[in-house]
């Protein structure tokens, strides 16, 4: 089942790669908490809230998802269930690498936290288990205090700058997304039919229905238009 | 805007708790191809949709804003360049901003 070989003795090399990657990923990507605490005090967040959010949320997609649809002036509700659904990927990646990490007890109230994309992606791209250990944690910390510090900056410092569109930071959120989306985009035709669906299908509906409520619609249709049919019964398996 | 922090406590309290169940659950229960395929399938309309809706509507309009949508292509561009996450970010703002400090906007 687990898909790492835990080696004798790990390469010193592995592991010294492994904490260049996280602190690598975890600094570079953690500096655009300066665009999410901006984004957030533009939406008409209080600093205090953007800053609950990271360290609550934790997770860039689904915060970016809420202070959207705040923006926007959308139903608070339909905001957080999209902003949660958006997590579920988290989930996934907690499957992974529960084999992967090997957290027992209380300590995984605590790596639950910071199972997110970037972690995920570090741990899983180590040779051994070790340094899938040491990325994952080392990316962890770097991304978590870099995060939190420039959401701060960037949400106490937002109010300073006056109309957050001349600074372009309403096109920042979707750039996000694209970036998220880019490598799932790549796996096969399934995702970019989802994709097209999921377009169209929000683009329709947003003129109709409250704002938030498109893109959870979108998200079923297109997922239940795409998915393959279960077997028919009386096929070869239930 | 206290009106928001229910939202902000829900929306950490479920990310949580989704992080938290991928870890306890045994990998058995969402091992099966459909759930799995629907569990990978979700996050690429939500993404898409977002990206949509974000990029085409305020609210519940419909608009296009020059500025925006040159800075979300400019954001594809930059992918398309294998630019690193901050770098796409920054091409998306700078290429808004720009456009409206032209007064394209």
């Amino acid at each position: 089942m687990a898909t790492i070989q835990a080696w004798d003795t790990p390469p010193d090399q592995a592991r010294a790669a492994a904490i260049r990657a996280g602190l690598g990923v975890g600094i570079a990507v953690g500096v655009s908490g300066l665009v999410f605490g901006a984004a957030a005090a533009a939406a008409g967040l209080t600093v205090a809230q953007a800053c609950a959010l990271s360290l609550l949320a934790f997770t860039g997609a689904s915060q970016f998802a809420l202070v959207g649809v705040v923006s926007g002036g959308g139903g608070l509700i339909a905001g957080t269930v999209g902003a949660v659904l958006l997590g579920s990927r988290n989930a996934l990646y907690g499957l992974r690498l529960a084999s992967v990490l090997r957290v027992r007890g209380a300590k995984r109230l605590v790596t639950a936290h910071v199972v997110i994309d970037e972690t995920a992606a570090v741990a899983t791209s180590q040779p051994d288990r070790a340094s899938a250990r040491t990325g994952f944690a080392v990316t962890a910390v770097a991304l978590y205090v870099t995060w939190n510090l420039t959401t701060l900056l960037g949400a106490a410092g937002a109010s300073r700058l006056g109309d957050p569109e001349r600074y372009g930071l309403d096109a920042v959120g979707p750039a996000v997304f694209v970036a998220l989306l880019w490598p799932l985009l790549r796996r096969g035709r399934a995702e970019r039919l989802v994709a097209m669906a999921a377009v169209a299908v929000a683009l329709t509906t947003t003129p109709l229905l409250p704002p938030g409520v498109p893109v959870m619609l979108a998200a079923v249709v297109a997922v239940t238009a795409v998915l393959p049919r279960p077997r028919p019964a009386g096929g070869p398996t239930s | 805007m206290t009106a928001i922090w229910p939202a902000v406590i829900a929306t950490g309290l479920g990310c949580y708790a989704l992080k938290l169940a991928g870890l306890v659950i045994p990998e058995r229960v969402i091992d099966r191809p459909r759930v799995r395929r629907f569990t990978e399938l979700v996050p690429v309309a939500l993404l898409t949709a977002l990206v949509a809706v974000q990029t085409a509507a305020h609210g519940d309009a419909l608009v296009a804003d020059g500025p925006r949508l040159a800075g979300v292509a400019a954001a594809v561009i930059a992918l398309l360049l294998r630019a690193p996450f901050l770098v796409v970010l920054v091409a998306a703002a700078g290429v808004a901003a720009g456009l409206r400090l032209a007064g394209l906007g």
